[in-house]
């Protein structure tokens, strides 16, 4: 019988030894993961952690040791990042995330994704009849540096030169033009998401004036005969890469409906609901804008017949469709978030 | 940081339920930790933007599909990429004891981290382009946008303060939190700490005690003896002990555990003040031991009143 000691003090003796233990496997965590333990480590981990949980608050209700209250504190803590941490299984998250999550969150906000298309769509139109009815106009939706040249007063052959590029000293530049199209619409994409937060309407605007380009850009190529041919030229990655900014263009719509129309939660929780769902379609469209890059980047010097590219445009047009309304259906036995 | 409680602590303490149903306290991230990571983080980035702008050009391949890349996985997926190698800590957040968990106390998903850095780039990265260059977001823009840019950034980067747990904008979509997790060492007992029996008349009272308590446990433990011994030295009463509250039992504790130069000159300053509130009437030979003993009889005395379901925060003025 320790007579002398205080409650207190006998308290900590009797568990002090388990603390210990577990402080030195969540340093071990801390330092390299969850894989640096040992499997018997592993087992101890959950049970030394809950251990420590109640330890703390029954020294909170005996103990007045300020540094025991502390180190249990910010043990318990440091324990319980330890063992419902993210898992970092890189490979296994990408498979899971372009398997089941994106495609799932897409069919979810398939409203959102035909409301964006209907932006872009409007957008387009009002590029086009606004370049048709006055070509001076189109300077003031299209930056001279985009343009590249192609303007209204553009001769045909100008803008088929554009089209069918085989300049040889392009040949080089060409991935880098495509990757600065992956970063540059990357941003896009996520600037239509987060403006969602403003009640949406940036997001209709972003998508509009994306639409714009499109709409002007057509205008100056049909009045020259050359409609085909630019379709031809745009769609093969313009399938993926303007369904990926209306993906993004639907999830700040999504962000928008929370804010506007949170229901029967605080906005707070609408947000918090449909956030990370939302962010899901984003992610997953940024893996899109890449591969819109790579096409991109390919088919402009490689292909050039007008009925491959639409093949290619088809074809694409036709696995996304396959994807979206397939993937993910099989619910697996664990359902995990993403 | 001061293990002392104040007031700034109380209101940025949460209790989270963890996923057992078990209560876990937690201390939400203070505006000046935040910031401090931040610029941490920014000077990083910053840093190795530099680097590989150097190389690339020293190389030849500034423009290079590579270098663009680079640049582009660096400056927007940084965080996103740190947290979660990191399990929810950048080098900035580790530097200051940071951590990103779930709001609602689950695991930090793959998607919550995604989305609370996606909008970085309306929140900070936007409103500096712009404000550095205003022609970049829209063409021939007059100086007001500069300004509005800037306005942007102070109003997005203080919204932290504005809300009660200190949510960014991306925290408040993403569901998550920052909390501040220091590590945080286990030290001694102060309550048995053996002390020297004090110098002067109550020494032999106290070899006494050493003996009685030793004859009397039989088994028990040094540690015991040495606290029965200071007990018997310093013998507090129920009124000396019921002057001070539990606030200023852990300023003691502070005070005695802390090694500093001057510490022999603060614990005769502390202990005289002490002696005099409570009207100790024996004297303080030896302010340490002094102290240690007053110590251990008020953690005691509090505890015990703790168990009744009596508090007392402060000393009664």
């Amino acid at each position: 019988m320790s007579v002398g000691l205080l409650r207190s003090t006998r308290f900590r003796k009797e568990r002090e030894r388990h603390w210990r233990e577990l402080a030195r496997i969540v340093d071990k965590v801390e330092r390299g993961g969850v894989s640096q333990l040992t499997s018997g480590e592993v087992a101890r981990l959950p049970g030394l952690y809950r251990q420590t949980l109640s330890a703390l608050s029954a020294a909170r209700a005996i103990s007045l040791d300020r540094n025991l209250l502390d180190f249990l504190g910010s043990l318990a803590a440091r324990g319980f990042f330890a063992v419902y941490g993210t898992r970092h299984r890189f490979f296994e998250s990408l498979v899971g995330f372009f398997g089941t999550h994106f495609p799932r969150a897409f069919r979810r906000h398939f409203p959102h994704f035909l409301v964006a298309v209907a932006c872009l769509v409007l957008g387009a139109w009002i590029g086009w009849s606004v370049t048709d009815s006055d070509p001076e106009r189109y300077f003031s939706m299209i930056d001279r540096s985009m343009a590249q040249g192609r303007t209204p007063s553009s001769s045909p052959d100008e803008l088929r030169r554009f089209l069918y590029d085989t300049d040889e000293a392009h040949r080089g530049f060409l991935p880098a033009f495509a990757s600065f199209l992956i970063a540059n619409n990357a941003r896009v994409g996520m600037l239509c998401f987060t403006f969602g937060i403003a009640l949406g309407i940036p997001v209709v605007v972003l998508l509009a004036m994306n639409g714009m380009l499109l709409g002007a850009m057509t205008q100056i190529h049909v009045a020259k005969g050359l409609g085909v041919d630019w379709w031809a030229w745009v769609s093969p990655h313009g399938v993926t890469e303007l369904s990926a900014i209306c993906l993004c263009g639907a999830a700040g719509l999504a962000l928008g409906q929370a804010t506007l129309f949170p229901g029967e939660l605080s906005r707070r929780d609408a947000l918090l609901a449909r956030g990370r769902e939302a962010g899901t379609l984003v992610g997953g469209a940024i893996g899109m804008l890449v591969v819109a890059g790579l096409i991109e980047g390919i088919v402009r010097q490689t292909v050039h017949p007008i009925d491959a590219r639409f093949a290619i445009a088809g074809g694409t047009a036709l696995l996304w469709s396959a994807y979206f309304l397939l993937a993910g259906r099989r619910v697996a036995p664990a359902e995990a978030a993403p | 940081m001061s293990p002392l409680s104040n007031p700034a602590d109380a209101r940025l303490r949460r209790e989270f339920v963890t996923p057992e149903g078990l209560s876990l306290p937690l201390d939400l991230a203070g505006a000046s930790d935040r910031l401090v990571a931040f610029v941490l983080d920014g000077l990083i980035i910053a840093a190795t933007l530099l680097a590989l702008l150097l190389l690339g050009s020293m190389l030849g391949v500034g423009g290079a599909p590579l270098v663009i890349l680079a640049v582009f996985v660096l400056t927007h997926f940084y965080f996103t990429i740190f947290e979660l190698r990191w399990q929810g800590r950048t080098p900035g957040k580790r530097a200051a004891d940071l951590r990103v968990i779930d709001r609602h106390g689950g695991r930090l998903t793959v998607a919550a981290i995604f989305v609370r850095n996606v909008t970085r780039e309306v929140e900070v990265v936007l409103p500096i382009v712009v404000m550095l260059s205003p022609g970049s977001l829209i063409q021939d823009a007059p100086p007001l946008v500069g300004l509005a840019a800037f306005t942007w950034l102070l109003v997005l980067g203080f919204f932290p303060l504005f809300n009660r747990d200190r949510l960014r904008i991306g925290d408040l979509i993403a569901g998550t939190i920052v909390v501040h997790a220091p590590r945080s060492v286990l030290l001694p007992d102060l309550s048995e700490r053996p002390i020297l029996a004090p110098r002067g008349a109550s020494a032999p009272a106290a070899a006494n005690a050493t003996n009685a308590a030793g004859a009397a446990g039989g088994g028990a433990s040094v540690a015991a003896g040495a606290a029965a011994a200071r007990a018997a030295a310093y013998p507090f009463t129920a009124e000396q002990l019921d002057v001070y509250g539990i606030y200023e039992l852990q300023v003691l504790e502070e005070v005695l555990r802390r090694d500093r130069p001057d510490r022999a000159a603060v614990l005769t300053l502390v202990a005289s003040k002490v002696a005099k509130k409570i009207r100790w009437e024996g004297g303080v030979a030896d302010p340490a031991a002094f102290l240690s003993a007053f110590y251990a009889a008020q953690r005691a005395r509090l505890e015990q009143r703790l168990l009744m379901g009596q508090r007392k925060e402060r000393k009664s003025s």
